[in-house]
């Protein structure tokens, strides 16, 4: 272990943070932090949830500004004077929190501040898309429709779109925040792609991520962060070691041992003929205490799956069998109350999970405020002593319940969005890319609490951008492609080379 | 450099037709002019019933000259709608506007000129104050506007306590020709206007603060310049509202302005600007206060008791913007 010399000392940074503090309200979410990237290098940046990246990314892309240190280019220091300064001065930025606009079309987003004008200095709006579909294409993308609403698109497309926005505009010091949180394989394959392109060429590439094997295989060095400051830079460290150094403790193997099903297998779930695009159809089974994967490419009918599992919207022609009992989901309350507890954890916690400006505590608590209240009246004191049970169990990082949830870091959004379901005590989970933007400490704890729920009985529906976590947390693994099943494997057979192999397979013809 | 084939994303094998994304992103226009349509064709029917003929250049020109007030209104409205706002203070501003006209159109051609332009720039100050408030002082827009809404009433009564005034001829000719349709060459300015905007920098800004202000911000948009910009249009739009009705009405009246306010949201409403901003057209709007124009025609020769019209043009309201709803999912669904 080689500890790289401090920020501020050194001479080839391009761009460089020295000694940044920034509070929010009684949050201090840097203490004191310094950071230097060089010209052609990948430097990955890495921490728990609530270690303070995205803040350091906010501050040198010009969203934030610190209360104190500097911000230094090329070795002088700065003031940015917001994201359009920052863009001027060669700096793009990808931040966490995707910012399209939604009811604009992606080629309005891919080109805003640079759209095709005419003589007159007028954007030609019938061009747009031709362009779009160029630049996009020239970035070795074909799959994006430009003249579809960012709205429309899935959330992996849009990252995808967020990224090459950013990336036409060749900045020379590129930032990206968790990029390949949802992305799949294939898709972060060509980020790492355009990424080391970039590298080629001389910019200097800062990125986040919570998956340990992104960042050996693109990062030049490493930054780790805790608590709000840098713990060190290496150029390489193995993942023991920096976990270590992340959360100021060891942890044990990542992967907990899956409990055995009950058997006789009960069956908690049964869905039949399940339409969920592409003209195919979905059956499967959970059992109760069984933890069913299902794997596959993005934008393969998982979401249709999960959503429409939840009532949101409800699935056509589908039979939905709750312990052996048919019933009708129609909406998310049947899914909810019903007595059948089926939850959902959204791909998206920005617009389908949180509601961001309301308190920890009434976000945990949604669901089940009809137990928790009394004529209508939610008692308070239970409400407060189950949210804090929540918090605690689940180490969400909040300085009190009553702390809006948009103001949490995005690990612990997710966490929030877990202990809500939790608090509902529901027999099914439909856990949709639950760990996405978790740091890996936590993800650790997310695992073993899937264990305990397994154990207690639970069916679980899981699904995962990242392959290795369903061969490792599965008792079965089903992969959808198109709509359909087209593969099913259990152990030994269950490994990832597997599940990607049966994803990209091209359908036999029918 | 063409990237290599492994690191590149392949196409799906089909993509929604260029015509459904045009249809589904235009579909507020498309259900604004399809009623628009629809009315005209009833209220036609009910003119030819009981007069035995067409309507004709008379009717055509009195509905568009009696439309332009609201039309140029409901062009300013869906300014500030588009940025996530909303404007109350519409009728407050009409109504100083029109009282100004009254007084001081007069004289010369050079005068009246002036005068006009004047009286824009009142109304652009009158919005820019909006502006000011909700962007600076970031209030919410429906209180900033409902309390200046009152200020703005106020200070056109001490302007012009008794109607009165007078708009000379030939000012009302060139704004409202009541012998030829010609106030539409306003009408094919406003929407060349509104194109140009809407392929401008500002027109983007505007679109993006209302669809995500905290996105747009992060995308370098000035979002404060952009509200008060908005604002400030559309309080001059108000005011060239101002000037139609004056001219109209040929004489000013300092509380004739109070009910747009609310007719030109119908009209927004109808023209399917969303109130949740950042989607719309000021065609849909313009549209939209054709629309309200033609339900009190057809109400006129429905023989309604006038005491009853606002109870009829409120039924037609929620029933136009329900089926209009209705119809837009059905689309979304099948697209
Ligand atoms: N706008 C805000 N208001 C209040 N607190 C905030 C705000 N933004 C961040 N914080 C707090 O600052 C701390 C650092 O957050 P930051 O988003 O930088 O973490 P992070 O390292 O990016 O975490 P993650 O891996 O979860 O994205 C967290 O404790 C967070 O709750
Ligand atoms: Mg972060």
């Amino acid at each position: 272990m080689s500890l790289a010399e401090r920020a501020e000392g050194d001479p080839a940074a391009t761009i460089a943070a020295r000694e940044l503090s920034k509070a929010f309200g009684g949050v201090q979410a840097l203490r004191s932090a310094s950071f230097a990237a060089r010209r052609g290098e990948v430097h990955a940046l890495v921490g728990e949830n609530g270690a303070g990246k995205s803040t350091l990314i906010k501050i040198l892309g010009g969203r934030l500004h610190a209360d104190s240190g500097n911000v230094l280019l090329d070795g002088n220091a700065v003031r940015l004077g917001g994201p359009a300064d920052a863009a001027r001065r060669g700096i793009g930025t990808v931040f966490q929190e995707l910012t399209l606009l939604p009811w604009m079309s992606v080629a309005e987003n891919l080109l805003i501040g640079r759209e095709p004008r005419s003589a007159l200095g007028l954007i030609r709006r019938n061009a747009l898309a031709g362009e779009a579909e160029a630049v996009l294409a020239g970035l070795g993308i074909h799959h994006i429709d430009p003249r579809a609403l960012a709205s429309e698109v899935s959330l992996a497309e849009r990252q995808i779109v967020e990224v090459a926005r950013v990336i036409v505009r060749q900045p020379r010091i590129l930032l990206l925040d968790e990029p390949t949180s949802s992305l799949v394989e294939r898709e972060v394959e060509w980020l790492f792609a355009r990424i080391r392109e970039l590298r080629a060429r001389g910019t200097a590439i800062v990125f986040t991520s919570h998956r340990w094997n992104e960042i050996t295989s693109v990062a030049d060095r490493i930054t780790i962060f805790r608590n709000g400051a840098e713990v060190g830079t290496f150029d390489a460290i193995d993942e023991d070691e920096a976990v270590t150094l992340m959360t100021g403790r060891r942890v044990e193997a990542l992967y907990p041992p899956l409990p055995p099903v009950p058997s006789p297998a009960a069956p908690a779930l049964q869905l039949e003929e399940a339409g969920v695009g592409d003209g195919g159809t979905v059956s499967l089974s959970v059992a109760a205490g069984e933890i069913l994967g299902v794997g596959g490419l993005a934008g393969q009918g998982h979401r249709e799956l999960f959503l429409g599992l939840f009532g949101a919207p409800p699935l056509a022609r589908a039979t939905i069998r709750i312990g052996g009992e048919p019933i009708v989901i129609t909406c998310p309350a049947d899914a909810i109350h019903a007595g059948l507890g089926i939850a959902l954890v959204p791909e998206d916690r920005k617009t389908e999970g949180l509601l961001l400006p309301l308190s920890v505590r009434t976000n945990l608590t949604l669901p089940i405020l009809a137990q928790l209240s009394r004529l209508g009246v939610i008692r308070g004191g239970a409400e407060a002593r189950m949210s804090r049970e929540i918090i605690d169990s689940l180490g969400i990082r909040t300085p009190n319940a009553a702390q809006p949830v948009g103001a949490l870091s995005g690990g612990n959004q997710q966490k929030v969005l877990i202990g809500r379901w939790l608090l509902a005590q529901s027999r099914i989970l439909l856990l949709y890319d639950v760990t996405r933007g978790v740091d890996i400490a936590t993800k650790h704890e997310v695992y073993e609490l899937m264990m305990r729920l397994a154990r207690q009985g639970r069916a679980i529906l899981f699904y995962s951008s990242d392959t290795e976590e369903l061969t490792h947390l599965c008792h079965r693994v089903l992969v959808l492609s198109r709509g359909r099943i087209v593969a099913e494997f259990a152990p030994p057979a269950l490994t990832a080379e597997a599940v990607v192999a049966a994803a990209i397979r091209e359908p036999h013809a029918a | 450099m063409p990237p290599d084939a492994a690191a590149t994303l392949a196409a799906r094998p089909q993509r929604r037709p260029r015509a459904a994304h045009v249809l589904g992103q235009n579909i507020g226009l498309v259900l604004a002019a399809a009623i628009l349509l629809a009315s005209a064709v009833v209220f036609t029917l009910m003119f030819v019933i009981q007069q035995q003929r067409l309507p004709g250049s008379f009717e055509i020109t009195s509905t568009v000259n009696n439309t332009m007030p609201l039309a140029v209104a409901a062009i300013g409205q869906t300014v500030v709608v588009l940025t996530r706002g909303i404007d109350l203070s519409v009728g407050g501003v009409i109504d100083l506007t029109n009282a100004l006209a009254a007084i001081f159109l007069a004289g010369s051609p050079l005068h009246m000129i002036v005068v006009s332009i004047l009286v824009v720039l009142v109304g652009a100050g009158a919005g820019l104050v909006n502006g000011l408030l909700v962007g600076l002082g970031r209030l919410q827009p429906i209180v900033v506007t409902l309390a200046t809404l009152s200020i703005f009433q106020g200070l056109a009564i001490r302007v012009l306590p008794q109607p009165g005034g007078s708009v000379p001829a030939g000012y009302t000719n060139l704004l409202v020709n009541p012998d030829a349709p010609t106030a539409l060459i306003f009408l094919a300015v406003a929407i060349l206007g509104w194109m140009a905007l809407r392929r401008s920098r500002l027109g983007v800004e505007l679109f993006a603060v209302g669809n995500d202000e905290a996105a747009a911000v992060a995308l370098g948009v000035n979002a404060l310049r952009t509200k008060i910009v908005a604002y400030s249009i559309a309080g001059a739009l108000y005011a060239v509202a101002g000037l139609f009705l004056a001219a109209n009405a040929t004489s000013g009246d300092a509380t004739t302005g109070n009910s747009y306010t609310l007719t030109s949201i119908v009209a927004v409403v109808l023209g399917g600007v969303s109130l949740f901003g950042g989607r719309g057209s000021a065609i849909g709007a313009i549209c939209g206060a054709f629309i309200t124009t033609m339900i009190v025609n057809i109400l006129f020769y429905a023989h309604i008791n006038p005491l009853y019209q606002a109870f009829y043009e409120g039924l037609f309201l929620v029933v136009a913007v329900v089926l209009g709803s209705l119809i837009g999912n059905l689309l979304r669904r099948r697209g």
